[in-house]
């Protein structure tokens, strides 16, 4: 049985109605005065979109900002790797967009379990985004008259994603990073490159610190600061394998966690559908091929089992373009958690193509054959030569063969409206946190996502902790320091005592394949009961077993995976007791046990229309569950329907 | 897709720190499938070490989607190995032959400094882009998206520079490790566009400037860092650059 705490999580919501609420709350916030931000300084942990964004504009209003990545440089934070592009509510197509239209899609495409207002707050800025980035010289693709184009998405049925060829995170990175590096050259942001987030230090139950290794030369700093700002991506490689960069970790989350900072709906995982499959078991990493291949793309599979012909001598009446039969109104742009148990539907039927039966095509013919290859080319030109390296096929010509795989995690760290987590001080931005996609998040919407908490969240709402919190000058030699500085050192040289005799890498592949197995793209109650048990083994043998090389104060690139990998192992674990813990389907949690007689996903609102934050606790003892209730003033929640 | 599996001879440079002399140790690594990327290679080899109480070799990378511009490598003499357009992360096995003797090195200039084994520091790239790689404006400052018109054409162009991925692949192909390419695709990107235009002069003396701070070899026209862009950045971005800095030159006001 949970252990569930008795009061339930105060979201800090203003009160008046949804379209008034940001202002409102803009208004009521107290402010720095400009000549005092100076006076403070902020810690913020990461450089992607939403870090990012929050420590230039952070260092434009004054204050003194730390910013911290564990790459050689800020420009290589993983946002740099979306591909598709970045959602807005302009309704320059004059489709019939708006804020509240944009709100709605991700609301519904979240399946009703994220915060409505956060959401709405998102989708009111979103303008605001494409704007600022525009003016920062971001190339975002035009008409040829020099208006801004766009494309359509997963879950919308209008056009409003706004894209750089198949490279909108990397130019969307780029702006933030030069507004970054702006900030450097006038002295208020100072830059700290090559340095993993340890330990979170707390005082007087305020956040004030981070202890950092610095994976150059393997020392350690303490870094002292009066609010901390994380923005530490997604924990998605607690699969292994997944569309995650190899770095991408939970460390810096789970640190917190451990420290008392609630994690959130760990088990709102998203399996996007259009991935290219495995290969063999030395794979490393898995690649996304973009959703917006599906605005083209056709998907389908043969209608005879086992049908082992080339794709090309299959007609179309023995084809079945499974998403366009079930989802008639959606079609291939059907929203991804949704295509992909589509794509695992008709594997597990005997539908499934290439050598290992575990993929699926996604086809160009038609588009080519309706547009010329030259006009594909212009859309999708790197993405089709990135598919090339990968399996020498040529998309051209035959179609791509794709799987679903682990590509995004909506849960995170708890945090109230103002973006800070339980633990005051401590405020976490972008992948990091859980607030805005409930149990699924739509295509487009965490570019978005990270540069409206770094752009346009934070810069205000940081400022109110700021003027109304007593905050004494603490140094690195305060006793908080030290112990978190000791608690790194210690868990350095335990990982680095145990001298067994398995790889890092060996342990967590094997931790990813149980949890793709058992908490992957389903999940029922004895796979997850059984896979609880045998994290537990795992963590207890990786402390016995794990051969870490070297020293720790040199550049040790063995050693900073072992710390990640402990961390997952933990962290695996909670995962798997919140998919236990919601006997419901919704969004990418889908539980075997709850679904209709269609296959489709059933959620129950009468019982699990709550937030699920958990408390960590010390000595193996398991976690108590908090709960934040979701309102719902405005919209009704329904049953999702795409058909 | 057919595999096969290769038999290679691993010549790697090894060295302990910054200021350790460093050298190449061979490896034989058998069984490699033809469909494993450049990376999933040095990983099994990797684990091989470990199995032998041997450290393994240190290297950059992070996405292995060939867009964070991490991963480095020279390979038998050629920077990020022999594939045009395509970054280490991204080079398969399937363009090596069974037998190969395969040579690993870290980038070499003086401006990038090694830290250990295949991994060099870049930071100088960052201070480049520190000294004007930018356009000033403050979060809040924008006009409407829509206001800033940009023909399709330009924008393309712009496109073409900003799509660098900050690797360093031109300074390691050059003989001069000269950084030319690297800064012209920013410099260009931001010329081209309108944002661009108010800081257009400073932005290029500053950085050109501090590009020569760095220690930078000059560049002398040879096109070597072209061939090894993954990116596929043009050096037409260079003789932008150089009009710009022309331009610059004559108009700065001082
Ligand atoms: C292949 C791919 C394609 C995608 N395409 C799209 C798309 O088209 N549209 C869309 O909206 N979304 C897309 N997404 C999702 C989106 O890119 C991410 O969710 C988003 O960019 C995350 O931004 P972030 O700032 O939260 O984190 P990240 O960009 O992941 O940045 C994390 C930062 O934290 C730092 N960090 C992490 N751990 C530590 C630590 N322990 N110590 C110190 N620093 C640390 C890292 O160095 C990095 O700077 C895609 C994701 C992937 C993987
Ligand atoms: S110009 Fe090309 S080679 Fe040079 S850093 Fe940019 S992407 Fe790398
Ligand atoms: S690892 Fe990112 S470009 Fe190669």
């Amino acid at each position: 049985m949970v252990r569930v705490a008795s009061d339930t999580l105060n979201s800090r919501v203003p009160d008046g109605p949804l379209q008034q609420k940001w202002d409102k709350h803009l208004f009521d916030m107290k402010l720095v005065n400009p000549s005092n931000k100076r006076k403070f300084s902020v810690i913020v942990v990461g450089t992607g979109l939403a870090g990012g964004a929050a420590a230039a504009s952070l260092g434009e209003l004054g204050y003194n900002v730390k910013s911290f990545c564990f790459q050689d440089s800020p420009r290589r934070a993983h946002s740099i790797a979306a591909q598709g592009g970045i959602n807005a509510a302009k309704n320059y197509q004059n489709d019939g967009d708006s804020v509240w239209r944009l709100f709605y899609d991700t609301l519904k495409g979240g399946d009703y379990r994220a915060r409505e207002a956060n959401v709405h707050r998102l989708a009111q800025v979103s303008n605001n985004i494409i704007d600022q980035c525009v003016a920062q010289g971001v190339p975002f693709a035009r008409e040829y008259g020099g208006t801004l184009s766009n494309r359509s998405f997963g879950g919308a049925q209008v056009s409003r994603t706004f894209y750089c060829r198949g490279q909108t995170g990397q130019q969307l990175l780029l702006g933030a990073y030069q507004a970054l590096m702006r900030q450097v050259s006038t002295g208020k942001v100072k830059l700290f490159a090559r340095r993993e987030m340890l330990e979170l230090v707390i005082v007087d139950g305020l956040a004030r610190g981070i202890v950092v290794r610095n994976l150059a030369t393997g020392q350690l700093e303490t870094h002292t600061a009066d609010a901390v700002v994380l923005a530490t991506g997604g924990y998605g490689n607690v699969y292994y394998l997944s569309t995650m960069a190899k770095g991408s970790n939970v460390t810096a989350a789970w640190r917190c966690a451990r420290k008392g900072a609630l994690f959130a709906n760990p088990c709102y995982t998203q399996i996007h559908p259009t991935c290219i499959p495995v290969t063999g078991d030395y794979q490393s990493k898995l690649t996304l091929m973009s959703e917006s291949l599906r605005n083209d793309g056709r998907v389908w599979v043969p209608s005879s089992k086992g049908d082992k012909r080339a794709p090309d001598q299959i007609p179309d009446t023995e084809r079945d373009y499974y998403l366009e039969r079930r989802y008639p109104s959606y079609g291939n742009l059907a929203p991804r958690d949704i295509s992909s148990r589509a794509a695992k539907e008709r594997c597990d039927a005997g539908h499934g193509v290439g050598e290992t039966g575990l993929a699926v095509f996604l086809d160009f013919r038609d588009a080519i054959q309706r547009d010329g290859e030259d006009v594909v080319r212009k859309k999708y030109g790197n993405l089709f030569h990135m598919y090339n390296k990968i399996t020498a096929e040529d998309p051209y010509k035959q179609p791509m063969r794709i799987f679903p795989a682990v590509h995004y995690t909506m849960g995170g760290l708890w945090v109230d409206y103002n973006l800070m987590s339980n633990v005051k001080g401590l405020y976490v931005l972008g992948e990091a946190n859980f607030s805005d996609h409930g149990a699924n998040r739509l295509g487009a919407s965490a570019l978005m996502q990270g540069l409206s908490d770094g752009y346009f969240v934070i810069p205000y709402t940081i400022g109110d902790h700021l003027a109304t919190t007593k905050l004494e000058k603490i140094a690195d030699d305060h006793p908080a320091c030290l112990q978190a500085k000791k608690d790194a050192e210690d868990r350095i040289t335990k990982l680095m005592g145990v001298q067994g005799k398995r790889s890092v890498d060996s342990f967590h592949r094997e931790l990813g394949l149980l949890m793709w197995e058992k908490c992957g793209m389903a999940r029922n109650r004895s796979g997850l009961e059984q896979v609880i048990g045998q994290i537990r083994d795992l963590r207890e043998q990786y402390w016995k077993d794990v051969r870490v090389l070297g020293s720790g104060d040199t550049l040790n690139q063995s050693l900073e995976k072992a710390g990640r990998v402990a961390d997952f192992m933990e962290f695996a674990e909670l995962l798997a007791i919140d998919a236990l813990n919601r006997e419901e389907s919704c969004g990418g949690h889908f539980r075997e046990e709850y679904q209709t007689s269609e296959g489709e996903a059933a959620r129950n609102d009468a019982d699990y229309s709550y937030v699920a934050a958990w408390e960590f606790q010390s000595g193996g003892a398991e976690p108590i569950l908090h709960k934040e209730p979701l309102v719902f003033e405005n919209v009704k929640p329904s049953t999702r329907s795409y058909k | 897709m057919s595999t096969h599996l290769l038999n290679l001879n691993l010549r790697v440079w090894r060295q302990a720190g910054p200021n350790d002399q460093g050298g190449f140790k061979t490896y034989r690594l058998n069984g490699v499938s033809t469909h494993m990327s450049f990376l999933e290679m040095l990983d099994v080899l990797n684990e091989q070490l470990i199995a032998q109480k041997e450290e393994p070799v240190a290297f950059d990378h992070d996405c292995r989607e060939g867009i964070c511009g991490m991963c480095s490598l020279m390979i038998n003499g050629q920077a990020h190995g022999p594939d045009n357009a395509t970054t280490t992360c991204q080079l398969h096995m399937r363009r090596f032959k069974d037998g190969d003797t395969v040579t690993i090195e870290p980038w070499r200039a003086a401006a990038f400094p090694v830290l250990r084994d295949l991994v060099v520091d870049r930071s100088a790239f960052d201070r480049i882009i520190s000294a004007g790689g930018f356009v000033s404006v403050n979060t809040g400052n924008a006009p409407d998206g829509n206001a800033i018109l940009v023909p399709g054409v330009r924008q393309e162009v712009a496109m073409d520079g900003a799509a660098c991925i900050g690797c360093g692949a031109c300074v390691a192909a050059c003989k001069n490790a000269s950084a030319m390419l690297f800064v012209s695709a920013k410099v260009s990107q931001l010329a081209i566009l309108p944002q661009g235009h108010p800081e257009r002069n400073a932005r290029v003396i500053n950085m050109v400037a501090q590009m020569d701070k760095e220690g930078f070899g000059s560049c002398t026209n040879t096109s070597e860092c072209e061939a090894a862009c993954p990116a596929e950045v043009s050096v037409a971005h260079i003789a932008r650059l150089n009009r710009e800095y022309l331009r610059a030159s004559i108009f700065a006001e001082t």
